[in-house]
């Protein structure tokens, strides 16, 4: 478990994070998202132990990682945006070096197996790391977060440099390795983040933008009251009905689609589900709805919203409760 | 502390410095070796130890070069730094296996020892309190050396600015001999590395100057941990 307290860093006059808090619990997978220099990898290398905080507190399953840096190092297993890896020796050797470091007591040979085996990285395990494709050294990387088996895993765009294929795996892989760790996971790809993570905490300039579920952050800019429907039937008429409908905003003909299919975008007051009315109208003229769905917002636009500074009410909690 | 050790001397060999190092070290050493025993026919190692000093200053640099710079360049220095050990462990480490280095470079005046005692006798005592005394600079220099090294990403600077600093205190000789006020011209001598190393080849044990050469390694090192504990709060 991760507890993090009012984190702040400065940087000379600079905020590079200011006043984070937040809490990941015992088989979580968290998402850190943020654009470029949001503070993502300063709040992570805070987390680990390689710079200090100007203020605030960072517990890691409950050791204060400025009080007791080995005890609480002990618990966290992390791989940087660039992988801490030595060019001139071989995975084996790197591996076993890891394992020497982090003074681990598991058995070496198994461990190791095992290791490898999850990063999928046994057939190079004997050639030389500079060798090695990005993709690979991604996974060696990840290999010597894995070393250890450290209940807590802070990986800082783990899927960086690979192919669409190995990032699938290497999703696939955190998401197993969530069940039984804690795990901060940081990126800029909001698909991966939306597959892998239980809850996402979105970073901009320094400050938590954002903290809530994948699902709800959805939710709460969701918006019931406006409607995408793909009727077949005389345009003119369709906008005059949907006019008729109490409550409505605006309506417009989209494009048509398929021929005398055209898309309608509405929208109606917050909190109005429009859709039935939509439906009624069809059945009441006899046309056909090929599509009728909300306007849902993505996180890809919650997260563009954010980050270019439009107001977004993202404090007040959905309402899903 | 021991895997960051067994790693740096692994390193030291697969970068081959540790080749170029040793071959340079015996080849001068060897040479002075020849010239001022085989071919003087003189048993004393006074002219080879004295060697010892002066590449030890351009080839200490050599070894300590890249300890921490390349970390810092390749980034693997955040691998350490996150890890469960201890800074100090670290250095430590680090410090360790160019000693290792140094020891295994200098060991060959046991082997000169070895070839000259087929010829004569040889001072075994004064050798061993010789060999003592440039293992004993050989600790302080690669303090310093590593010292420097944590201060840059570049090891050419690292190299170049070690042999500068080691330079001077060899050179701090010189300038104490032209300092007219008594008192700093003592001082200079008390800090003068090359003075106490002198009073070593000539067969004195001086167990003050053991305790400078320490107390200088032990300085350095502390020096070097505190560059990390103040680049992780700046």
């Amino acid at each position: 478990m991760i507890e993090v307290r009012n984190l702040t860093k400065h940087y000379g006059d600079k905020k590079a994070v200011n006043d984070i808090s937040f809490t990941v619990e015992d088989g979580e997978i968290l998402g850190f998202l943020g654009p470029n220099g949001a503070g993502k990898s300063t709040t992570m290398n805070m987390l680990t132990g390689y710079i200090s905080s100007t203020s605030g507190q960072a517990l890691i399953n409950g050791v204060d990682i400025l009080e007791d840096p080995i005890g609480a190092k002990k618990y966290i297993g992390y791989l940087p945006e660039i992988p801490p890896l030595y060019l001139d020796m071989t995975v084996k050797a790197y591996l076993n070096f890891v394992f020497d470091l982090k003074k681990c007591k598991l058995p070496r040979r198994s461990h190791m197996k095992d290791v490898m085996t999850l990063c999928k990285i046994q057939d190079v395990e004997d050639r030389l790391i500079r060798n090695l494709s990005k993709g690979y050294k991604q996974r060696v990387g990840l290999a010597q977060a894995l070393i250890g088996n450290p209940p807590v895993l802070i990986l800082d765009e783990p899927t960086v440099g690979l192919d669409p294929k190995q990032m699938v795996e290497i999703r696939t892989l955190i998401k197993r390795l969530g069940k039984n760790h804690t795990v901060i996971l940081s990126s800029h790809i909001l698909s991966e983040i939306q597959a892998v993570c239980d809850r996402v905490i979105i970073i901009n300039k320094g400050v938590v933008a954002a903290d809530d579920t994948a699902t709800n952050l959805s939710n709460q800019v969701t918006t019931d009251h406006r409607v995408i429907a793909r009727i077949e039937g005389e345009k003119a008429a369709i906008l005059q009905a949907i006019r008729g409908i109490e409550g409505i905003k605006y309506v417009r003909a989209d494009m048509e689609r398929e021929e005398g299919i055209w898309e309608y975008e509405m929208e109606a007051e917050p909190g109005q589900d429009i859709r039935r009315d939509v439906n009624r109208i069809c059945r009441e003229n006899d046309w056909n709805i090929l599509l009728l769905k909300t306007m849902e917002m993505t996180l890809e636009d919650i997260f563009l919203k954010i980050t270019m500074g439009e107001h977004i009410d993202l404090t007040a909690k959905g309402g899903d409760q | 502390m021991g895997a960051i050790y067994r790693r740096e001397i692994g390193a030291f060999f697969t970068s081959s410095i540790a080749y170029v190092f040793l071959a340079v070290f015996y080849l001068i050493t060897g040479f002075f070796f020849t010239m001022d025993n085989l071919a003087a026919g003189s048993t004393s190692l006074a002219s080879v130890f004295s060697t010892m000093f002066v590449i030890s200053i351009f080839l200490i640099p050599i070894l300590t070069m890249r300890l921490f710079s390349e970390e810092k360049k390749q980034r693997t220095d955040q691998g350490l730094l996150t890890a469960p050990v201890s800074l100090t462990g670290i250095v430590l480490g680090k410090y360790f296996a160019a000693l290792t280095m140094f020891l295994i470079a200098t060991a060959i005046v046991f082997i000169f020892g070895v070839i000259l005692s087929l010829f004569g006798t040889v001072a075994w005592m004064t050798l061993l309190s010789n060999f003592l005394a440039i293992v004993l600079v050989g600790a302080a220099f690669i303090a310093v050396g590593l010292f420097i090294s944590s201060l840059t990403e570049n090891q050419i600077a690292a190299a170049v600015a070690s042999m500068v600093v080691l330079l001077m205190f060899f050179l701090v000789d010189t300038l104490a001999a032209r300092v007219s006020m008594s008192w700093l011209q003592s001082l200079l001598y008390d800090l003068s590395f090359y003075t106490r190393y002198y009073e070593f080849t000539c067969g004195i044990f001086n167990l003050s100057s053991v305790l400078f050469f320490i107390s200088a390694a032990v300085l350095f090192n502390f020096f070097t941990v505190r560059v990390f504990e103040k680049r992780r709060w700046s």
